[in-house]
């Protein structure tokens, strides 16, 4: 008999939560499946906000001397832009995934530590919150002693110094008003998210792994997840420590990165893109993890050098620190350090293209099912190669400093992290669709979706090459009719618009599909790893026994044998098998402790921005409440119990 | 009818939490790297101004490391008790841990306003503000660990008392409080000594 | 050997340009078309790479496009053999793109050196960055101006280079590739321009509201042209006393407030540097305000009743002058030959 045990009433601040459905459920959940899909929509609303601001930037440029945005708007909205999707779009969409199948991938019950998990989500929630309240809160404007000819509208009023917020523009004095200090903030508060989920997920994988569940056998999503979170745990420090030096800078009369008080602007870059490259890295390896699950299902092989395949992602994680002044070729860094980065930013060309290689060796000789989740890795693999390529460009110092601060480099990341990323992230949006909702996605509207965005992505991101190359510089408000460039912005303009088209496609796919789709089978894809040998959508014990690895993609070789050839042979037993497990995994045969829902998470979630705001306000009372829900919701967790009732 | 917790393995025999909290002070390192390592860089500017060698008192700042490091004898003292089940002892040591760590943080408070008297203020220069932030930040670090100590003495007071099992167990709050001494000590060398 | 084989792609290039360049031509901020030795040499450095990356790029998507034509799945197609991988080619393909690298590695490196040489003969000019406009001084003629920066075609010039208020990055991509201009730091960048001609220059990094308007010109002159322009540049400009239009215009820019940031040298000197563009020369100049608009009447007279309409955020007031101050300081302006 299946039995999740009952909350039992208990002396603590409030009565534990205990709603299993309804709003109040996914508040207080601690289920690292709810977390993710909460992760996973509120990503994609912040993504559509990005997209959004996306459209605006590309109507003001598809026409030369544009007046449709001012350029406070113009300048915010870019700014917003970068800053949405990297920070509150890409990273928790790959949060949702880490969070959905992270334990599913390893055979645990949850993470390490539920209620940490809930919290990082709910801060990520009350970052985002924050950093968009500068539309309603902020203040922008003209630098010290500058005249602007309107006021600044609400659209302007949001952070404007880039999200790379290089300094001292970024300052008080270049940038006055609020607005950066919501940046700022936003950033730290989101930061501390993050931190939080990685010091879960590394732990999580060190220490919850399934009986058999060896390093080595670990999927190569999972893989990529704990070098994603390393990468997260070493590099968010430094630009927390960064921001705060900023956030003194404009709010306390400091001068860490202003010349007149003795600081360096130069140094907020170093520490800057010492965070920011390998930032860059933990945008693209969960889409590496992704393609890698993905590749081999739909080719009906293993992947390829599976071995090297993970050793080339720590290898590029552990370069990728190694790297980071290739965003400073035309600083004011030295000869030498330009040729030793420009050459250590070849060398990660090198794991780069191992995994290209293998993953080309992975599809070749397959039997390859062209399903969307397939055609969007395809496409991804296809994508990538040109941003690598374009990259390696950039590491030939001499032609970087032509190319930098142009759209040629526009081109480059979009490829990267458009073309790589978000490929992969659909890519896996389509794979675990029927393991989420138990539903079928609708294959047609799934490839026309495909095949729109492939268009779309290569008419916007595809010319930008060029008028890079033909001296349209990044982060312009306008461009001069001289400058000749109006025909190919036209282009990406409408590239962006077909962008959007698929985008809707997508929206009424997931609706439709989720509502009305088809029942989904058990083990839809003839897959390979074990999140598939439980039933769909996944039970909240996840695993009804805890399941024994004995092998690198485990569920694959339960089902298939390989004959003299080397080819697979399906087993006799397989199909009873699927019956049996499905059977099983819906009625388990002990009694299954879940960690109970709670309060608390959220609670201490909520004191983070109010500490944000006063120090935007300047309000001591602010403050104080702000460390009282800290204090009250820590005070909660600490004493009660994660699970109750023995 | 077996139950199974949601925490059965762990796979490298460290308790979860307690794996938990070295991966979180792992990152605390790079934290206090970045600092230390931007303090170096602005200590070693040439630019015109007061300095920290201008107002300290190293004399003074030795008696409040010394105090801070006799926090991490009493802690280990608090552990050993606990070890060994004696929970009045525990209380005892766990009290005085916090007490050295108070000490210490009042410390900090009268040397940070001796060298607001002698003009040497968060905004004054460069050195002045790196200088504030970065010891700020471990001061912070050291009352976050008061704090800890003392739910920890409190919760102790409770019928039940103290077990190495409990929600906030004491082993934790002694890595942190270890650590922190440690980089203090790396500070004290680095801000002060050098 | 190397050379030979990309002068042959070189060839290639062209017809690509071609291709490409149907829908654009005359950019004049193209940084592939190079008019002195080092963008030149910065070109030919991309060019070799580009190639390289086609050549990489063909293979890696015919594999991927001969793998989904090739092994699709049909109706009664066998199960796959299941390869794990293969020791030998993992190390082929690592290290063939490591050779690869390491052969552009080595003209990259030169080059990075080359370009960061002081060239021997070079004359030095200083160009101060300002929120949103570029100042150059000439420090061996003690010339000071704005917006267009002229060099002598025959000889290399050094730009010493730092910014009065935030990061600016200077671009004349016909001539060279970008450097940072940092406030407390000095940066350096060499020009040289094959022949006599006008450049255009951008300000490559984001530097506030204006970015995108703070431009340049840079204009390369004959030995003897240059020369000319030297002397005429150290020419004072000459009070007017007469009660022309232009007269009453001196004395609209004496008494309007012009007076507090800009400098006219013979009319109105003053001790160190003032936060806006030194006017003494203004009409021998073909662009103004950070070069976003051509140095016309209509155009002035825009600038001067609004500025911050053209310019967003600049530091320059709107001084509410009438229509006809403004046609006369017009006229004054041009004087300033």
């Amino acid at each position: 008999m299946t039995k999740i045990l009952e909350p039992k009433k208990q002396n603590s601040i409030f009565r534990r939560p205990s709603s299993e459905t309804g709003i109040w459920s996914w508040i207080t959940t601690v289920d690292h499946k709810k977390i993710g899909i909460m992760y996973g929509y509120a990503a994609f609303f912040f993504l559509l906000i990005g997209g959004l601001e996306a459209l605006v930037l590309r109507i003001q440029l598809s026409q030369p001397d544009n007046n449709f945005l001012s350029a406070a708007e113009y300048n915010a909205m870019f700014t917003m832009h970068g800053t949405t999707m990297i920070f509150l779009a890409i990273m928790p969409i790959s949060a949702a995934f880490f969070n959905y199948l992270l334990p599913l991938q390893i055979g645990a019950r949850d993470v390490a530590f539920p209620r940490l998990n809930a919290l990082s989500f709910w801060i990520f929630i009350f970052g985002g919150i924050f950093l968009y309240s500068t539309f309603i809160f902020g203040t922008a404007g003209a630098p010290e002693g500058g005249y602007l000819d309107e006021e600044v509208s609400w659209l302007g009023s949001a952070p404007n110094g880039g999200w790379f917020g290089y300094q001292p523009n970024a300052g008080l004095k270049y940038s006055p008003g609020t607005a950066m200090d919501f940046w700022a903030l936003g950033l730290q508060i989101l930061g501390i998210a993050s931190l939080i989920s990685a010091f879960n997920f590394i732990t999580t994988i060190i220490n919850m792994r399934t009986k058999g569940m060896r390093f080595m056998r670990m999927p190569v999503f999972t893989w990529m997840t704990f070098a994603v979170s390393f990468l997260l745990a070493f590099s968010l420090p430094i630009i927390a420590i960064a921001l705060f030096y900023v956030t003194f800078d404009r709010n306390f009369g400091t001068s860490f990165f202003l010349v007149e008080g003795g600081g360096d602007p130069v140094l907020w870059q170093h520490l800057f893109w010492l965070f920011g490259h390998p930032e860059v890295y933990i945008l693209i390896l969960p889409a590496f993890g992704i393609v890698s699950e993905v590749l081999p299902t739909f080719s009906r092989k293993p992947l390829f050098g599976y071995a090297a395949i993970v050793f080339a992602g720590f290898g590029i994680a552990f370069i990728g620190f190694g790297v980071w002044a290739h965003h400073m070729f035309a600083s004011s860094i030295s000869t030498v350090a330009q040729a030793g980065f420009g050459l250590s930013t070849m060398v990660i060309a090198v794991p780069t293209g191992v995994k290209i290689f293998n993953w080309l060796g992975t599809i070749w000789g397959g039997k390859l099912k062209l399903n969307t989740p397939m055609l969007f890795s395809l496409g991804f693999i296809g994508m990538f190669v040109i941003g690598g390529l374009s990259g390696v460009t950039h590491s030939i110092v001499p032609a970087d400093t032509q190319q930098t601060d142009t759209y040629y480099i526009v081109a480059h990341f979009h490829y990267v992290l458009f073309g790589g990323a978000m490929f992969g992230i659909f890519s896996g949006l389509y794979y675990w669709f029927p393991k989420v909702w138990g539903k079928m996605y609708n294959e047609t509207l799934g490839k026309i979706h495909f095949w729109l965005m492939l268009i779309g992505f290569n008419l916007t991101f595809g010319p930008m090459h060029w008028l890079g190359l033909q001296g349209q510089v990044r982060r312009t408000w306008v461009y001069a009719k001289e400058t000749n460039l109006q025909f190919w912005n036209v282009i990406v303009t409408i590239g962006a618009f077909i962008i959007a088209l698929s985008i809707v496609v997508f929206m009424i796919n997931w609706i439709f599909s989720k509502r009305n789709g088809e029942k989904a089978p058990f083990d839809p894809w003839d897959a390979r790893t074990i999140e598939w040998s439980i039933p769909s959508p996944t039970p909240v014990w996840n695993f009804s026994t805890a399941p024994n690895v004995k092998s690198l993609d485990d569920f694959w070789h339960s089902k298939y044998d390989e004959d003299e050839e080397g080819r697979a042979v399906r087993k006799p037993t397989a199909d009873q098998l699927l019956i049996d497990l499905e059977e099983d995994g819906l009625n388990p045969k002990e009694e299954i402790i879940l960690p109970n829902p709670s309060y608390f998470p959220i609670v201490l979630a909520s004191g983070l921005p109010l500490l944000g705001y006063a120090v935007i306000f300047k309000s001591i009372a602010l403050a104080v409440v702000g460390v009282i829900l800290i204090l009250s919701g820590s005070f909660g967790w600490g004493t009660e119990p994660l699970e109750e009732g023995h | 009818m077996s139950t199974a917790h949601a925490y059965p393995h762990e796979d490298t025999g460290v308790e979860t939490r307690k794996l938990g909290m070295w991966v979180f002070l792992s990152t605390e390192i790079l934290f206090f790297g970045t600092l230390i390592t931007t303090f170096m860089i602005f200590k070693g500017k040439d630019f015109p101004g007061i300095k920290l060698t201008d107002v300290y008192d190293i004399p003074f700042t030795s008696i409040s490391s010394f105090v801070l490091l006799m926090s991490s004898l009493t802690m280990v003292l608090a552990h050993n008790a606990l070890e060994s089940d004696d929970q009045e002892k525990t209380r005892v040591w766990l009290l005085a841990t916090a007490m050295l760590g108070a000490v210490f943080l009042a410390g900090q408070i009268y040397e940070f306003t001796e060298f607001y008297h002698k003009g040497f203020e968060l905004d004054t220069n460069i050195f002045s503000s790196s200088f504030y932030v970065l010891t700020g930040f471990h001061g912070l670090h050291v009352f976050i660990g008061v704090v800890l100590l003392l739910s920890l003495w409190g919760i102790g007071q409770r019928q039940n008392g103290l077990t190495l099992e409990s929600g906030m167990n004491l082993e934790f709050v002694a890595l942190y409080w270890h650590f922190v001494d440690i980089v203090w000590i790396v500070l004290f060398t680095v801000v002060y000594l050098i | 050997m190397l050379m030979k084989i990309f002068f042959k792609f070189k060839n290639l290039k062209y017809l690509f340009l071609v291709f490409i360049s149907a829908c654009i031509e005359n950019a004049p901020l193209d940084s592939l078309s190079p008019e002195g030795p080092y963008a030149r040499s910065i070109d030919e450095l991309f060019w070799l790479t580009f190639w390289i990356a086609v050549i990489i790029f063909v293979l890696v998507q015919g594999a991927l496009l001969v793998s989904v034509l090739l092994f699709r799945d049909k109706p009664n197609k066998p199960e796959p053999k299941q390869v794990h991988g293969n020791t030998k080619l993992e190390i082929i393909w690592t290290v063939i793109p490591v050779l690869i690298l390491a052969f552009i590695a080595v003209p990259t490196v030169r080059t990075i050196f080359d370009l960061a040489r002081e060239p021997e003969d070079a004359l030095k000019i200083e160009v101060i960055g300002h929120q949103w406009w570029f100042e150059y001084k000439y420090p061996d003629y003690g010339i000071t101006t704005a917006n267009v920066l002229v060099i002598p075609s025959d000889r290399p010039v050094r730009l010493e280079m730092w910014s009065n208020d935030v990061l600016h990055n200077y671009w004349v991509p016909k001539l060279n590739g970008k450097r940072y201009l940092v406030p407390g730091q000095k940066t350096y960048l060499n020009l040289h321009a094959d022949n006599p001609d006008e450049f255009w220059a951008q300000c490559g990094e984001y530097c506030g509201l204006s970015h995108s308007k703070m431009r340049g010109r840079v204009i390369s002159l004959s030995e003897n042209d240059f020369n000319l322009w030297i002397n005429n540049e150290q020419q004072n400009a000459l009070k007017l006393e007469d009660g022309s239009l232009a007269a009453e215009g001196q004395s609209v820019f004496l008494n309007a407030g012009c007076t507090q940031c800009h400098v006219i040298n013979g009319v109105w000197d003053t001790q160190g540097d003032r936060i806006a563009p030194n006017l003494t020369h203004f009409a021998a100049r073909t662009v103004f305000a950070g070069a976003a608009l051509e140095n016309n009447k209509e155009n002035l007279t825009n600038w001067l009743a609004n500025p911050a309409k053209i310019k967003p955020g600049t530091f320059m007031p709107n001084l509410e002058l009438t229509e006809a101050e403004i046609n006369a300081l017009i006229a004054y302006l041009g004087t300033l030959k």
